[in-house]
């Protein structure tokens, strides 16, 4: 009985083995090791682990294999593999005042105690195509920094926060829960703990070109980046049955602090206000974005009028992220002949129908009339 | 109909864990409770893109059991690519048996068309939906059309279908046609032809509608009032087909055209396979197989 | 002497720590015609939003008597029965066209779609009303499918008009309607308004900034100054016999007619 299969099945084998024959490449070049990718695209596997929702260096660096380099994609295989992992519950937040610092850079003071660090950043590189990667290149260790001891590094805006100037982080209520947009649907309006999530997890493309056009006037918030710190910080889990928190490891984060201008308003006096990203690895140009458009968010919660696509909450939080994006867009590839063949049968329809006025207005025309228009 | 398959080891019975089906089910029940009325569920990343029926997907794994004998369509098609790699999914994940025929299926999930072979009871109906808001393309934001609902304000569709009538002399809507339901919400069919819309209307069946990106379920439970939107003097019409279909004969079936060559040349035929080989293998015959004098009303 | 249509009773807004308007009262009976008269900033803006139910006074209360003769506190109305005296009994022509209109949407739509809302299923009628209704207000019956977008100004705030009385309100809030039209424009505009209210039994509450209109139109006026109310009475006495030295202020900023 079961005869309709046809070509489709078939179609579909033969299509995924051309598709890893792809992947693989000029077989006279060695295989891309899982590890290799992990340690020397480790900027890929950072932007992977956050999109993708899921912690895990190696499974990124694996997706990012299969994927062939498409980083949506791979983003989009570990979020498929982390929906079927079981959710234990959530960390104690992380203290990144306590982080251990690779970097650590602010554009609003000189100095300041711990001083600036600039670590592994592209920023006074070059761009100059480096030839000599071509060969296997010989890389010199890093320099060791001597002090015996790390300096403390207190957090920026805790700096500002002593003297009041910037408003209060608002504490969150007692035994309130985070939520959690991957448990509940999300609902706008949606407050800032989801927000955030759901920037963290959004594409960085789309939270730069958010970021950018606050800068260019829609919906300014005339940030400064009070800081940008990166390093190691350690998560702890509480667990119940032994009713303190334990250690489970370091996680490398990036935290960007945006400090922003604001006038005040009939509730609150003038004072700076913040912008917050966060996520895993060594992001920084989309934690700074993702502060940006955190702040843009804020304006209606703060008295103001939201007027630009930066600010409305609607817009960005239902098209931030990306597997979603590349899915609909994507899924126009789809057949929808159905739908088609009734347009193909309205605009036939219509054009006969506009053919018979035409004709009839032809009709009715004066001649002497066309012939002054003529 | 084939039989069931060993399923994959490793994942959970149709892939989704008891849990996260719990919470879907529930979705189902408040959504079987007021029909037509949107519920917002926690939709799961699933291993297909957003778009390509992971509403419907989460709906069907949520329902199924190891009874279950399984269709799904897309296109009216048992053989388009994404329901062969639907289909085996399920035959993967939940070793369910499957089949092609309509009156064998007791879970049926759809894209774009609903079966020409009429729904019984007991049988289940899983619509795809993209965009689950019928309001949406008149008011772009949620706060704002979760409101519309709550106060049944719809007054806008109509002035849209006004607005058709005044343009076009007739509602220019083919597809994803708005229905009222039981008097009550407004309800998008998902993107389905007009065509389908009476079938909707007092079905034996229980016809789910799952959207995965937009995170919402909705439901028709059996024997449910639909009506498409219209005007009194303006009413709804199902679309009609100038020729029967080419291979059975049908008249009665919503057709696809195909192009035949690059001369102009097409031939109509059934969308719905299913229906077009039962009719050919009970004898008829359409006009491209040659004998047209033959009968060709059911 | 009929019982009120909309009553005030001390009315007062602040928004934080700034006044919007304070302890106003005042009535309104059917078919009266009030206008609210003062310099921006007046307070008189705020007060009309108030009438209409949003946003809820920092206190007082507005009574509203239903079509059914029930008194109806507005504040106390449900978002859904508020959103119905809206598309029925009552009307709000903006100071903008745009605004008040559907400007995507043609204008026998926008006619319509009060009509649509409240369960009209006829097109032939829907579109019968909404060309009498565009005779009424004076646009060329042919322009009925055109955008608002395709008319001029006048022309809009007409159409506006008559997308608020296609559904015979008893009450219509009016802000500015004459605001940034050209005069003679304005002269059309507020003769028609004077006839349609007389013929349809309207009440208006109008809010304008300009005596002339306040004096074509209303039957009753209310000068308002900070927030307050200074000064209230019959149009013409108040117009003619000013008491405030700020109303005597206005009346002589502006040329008697």
């Amino acid at each position: 009985m079961y005869v309709s299969v046809k070509g489709g099945e078939k179609a579909i084998r033969a299509a995924h083995r051309l598709l890893a024959h792809r992947r693989r490449g000029d077989r006279a070049v060695p295989e891309v090791a899982a590890d290799q990718i992990r340690e020397q695209l480790s900027l890929a596997v950072d932007r992977v682990m956050n999109e993708g929702s899921l912690h895990d260096r190696d499974l990124a660096a694996l997706a990012i294999k299969q994927a062939r380099g498409d980083l949506i994609e791979a983003a989009f295989l570990v979020r498929a593999y982390r929906t079927t992992l079981p959710r234990f519950g959530y960390s104690v937040p992380l203290d990144t005042g306590a982080m251990t610092i690779e970097r650590r850079i602010s554009a609003t003071y000189k100095d300041l105690p711990g001083g600036q660090i600039l670590g592994p950043t592209f920023d006074y590189t070059h761009r100059l195509i480096d030839f000599t990667l071509m060969a296997d290149s010989e890389t010199p260790l890093p320099e060791r920094d001597t002090a015996a001891s790390a300096p403390a590094m207190p957090r920026v805006t805790d700096l500002l926060d002593g003297e009041g100037l910037i408003e209060a982080e608002p504490p969150a209520a007692p035994d309130a829960e985070p939520g959690d947009l991957t448990r509940a649907p999300l609902r706008v309006p949606a407050a800032r703990d989801l927000r955030l999530q759901q920037l963290a997890r959004g594409d960085e493309g789309f939270l730069l070109a958010l970021g950018y056009s606050t800068q260019r006037g829609y919906g300014s918030t005339h940030p400064f980046a009070g800081e940008i710190r990166i390093g190691e910080v350690e998560v702890e889990f509480e667990v119940p049955e032994l009713g303190f928190a334990v250690p489970l490891g370091t996680v490398t984060v990036s935290e960007c602090q945006m400090i922003n201008q604001f006038a005040g308003s009939a509730e609150i006096e003038p004072s700076f206000s913040r912008g917050y990203g966060l996520a895993f690895g060594q992001v920084e140009r989309k934690v700074m974005a993702m502060a940006l458009v955190d702040r843009a968010l804020r304006t209606e919660d703060l008295g103001g009028a939201v007027e630009h696509p930066a600010q409305d909450q609607e817009f960005v939080l239902s098209h931030a992220d990306n597997v979603q994006a590349t899915g609909f867009v994507e899924h126009l590839k789809l057949p929808h002949y159905v739908d088609f063949q009734a347009e193909l049968a309205l605009v036939r329809e219509m054009r006969r129908e506009h053919a018979a006025a035409h004709a009839s207005r032809e009709a009715d025309t004066d001649p002497v009339f066309e012939e002054a228009a003529e | 109909m084939t039989a069931p398959i060993k399923r994959t080891e490793g994942y959970a019975f149709a892939y989704l864990d008891e849990q996260t089906k719990r919470m879907i089910r529930r979705a189902i029940l408040k959504a079987v409770a007021i029909p037509g009325h949107q519920v917002p569920f926690a939709a799961r990343d699933m291993p297909m893109p957003y778009g390509w029926g992971t509403g419907g997907i989460q709906v069907t794994a949520a329902i199924l059991g190891p009874a279950d004998v399984l269709k799904v369509i897309d296109q009216g098609a048992d053989d388009t690519t994404n329901a062969v790699s639907i289909r085996a999914f399920f035959q993967k994940t939940a070793g369910v048996a499957v089949t092609t025929r309509t009156a064998q299926a007791s879970v049926i999930q759809t894209r774009h068309r609903i079966p020409e072979e009429p729904l019984k009871a007991g049988q289940t109906l899983v619509y795809q939906v993209p965009i689950p808001e019928p309001l949406r393309f008149l008011e772009p934001r949620e706060t704002e059309t979760r409101v519309m609902h709550a106060l049944a304000d719809y007054g806008l569709m109509h002035v849209k279908l006004y607005e058709d009538i005044a343009t076009h002399g007739h509602i220019a809507k083919t597809y994803a046609y708005p229905v009222k339901v039981e008097g009550r919400y407004m309800m998008d069919p998902s993107p389905i032809p007009k065509f389908d819309n009476p079938k909707m209307h007092m079905s034996p069946a229980l016809q789910l509608f799952g959207a995965g990106r937009e995170k919402r379920i909705y439901a028709l439970p059996p024997f449910t009032r639909v009506e498409s939107l219209d005007f009194d003097d303006h009413p709804f019409e199902r679309t009609k087909f100038e020729a029967p279909c080419a291979l059975c004969g049908a008249t009665d079936s919503y057709l696809d055209e195909v192009v035949i060559d690059d001369k102009g040349g097409r031939m109509f035929v059934c969308s719905d396979t299913d229906h077009c080989e039962t009719r050919r293998e009970e004898g008829h015959r359409g006009a491209l197989l040659g004998t047209p004098a033959e009968e060709t009303r059911p | 002497m009929t019982a009120s249509l909309l009553e005030a009773q001390g009315l007062t807004k602040w928004y934080g720590d700034r006044l919007g308007c304070r302890d106003v009262s005042f009535d309104i009976r059917e078919g009266e015609v009030l206008a609210i008269v003062g310099e921006s900033g007046s307070g008189k803006s705020t007060l009309l939003s108030l009438l209409s139910g949003q946003p809820a006074p920092t206190s007082g209360s507005v009574a509203y008597r239903m079509r059914d003769g029930s008194i109806r506190d507005l504040v106390s109305l449900s978002e859904a029965e508020r959103r119905f005296l809206f598309r029925t009994d009552w009307g709000f022509v903006h100071q903008d066209a745009a605004k008040g209109l559907r400007m995507g949407v043609s204008a026998g739509g926008n006619v319509g779609e009060r009509l649509m809302a409240v369960g009209a299923r006829h097109y032939g009628d829907i579109r019968a009303a909404a060309e009498d209704w565009l005779e009424r207000v004076e646009i060329d019956v042919s322009r009925i499918d055109e955008k608002p977008t395709a008319y001029s100004g006048g022309m809009r705030q007409r159409l506006q008009i008559a997308r608020n009385l296609v559904t015979a309100p008893r009450l219509v809030f009016m802000d500015e309607p004459t605001g940034g039209l050209d005069v003679s424009v304005q002269a059309r505009l507020l003769d028609l308004l004077r006839r349609l209210v007389a013929d349809m039994g309207l009440a208006v509450i109008v809010v304008t900034h300009d005596l002339a209109v306040a004096r074509l139109l209303s039957d009753r006026i209310m000068v308002m100054r900070q927030g307050r109310v200074i000064e209230a009475g019959l149009t013409d006495r108040v117009l003619d016999d000013p008491r405030e030295a700020y109303t005597q202020l206005l009346v002589s900023s502006i040329l008697q007619p």
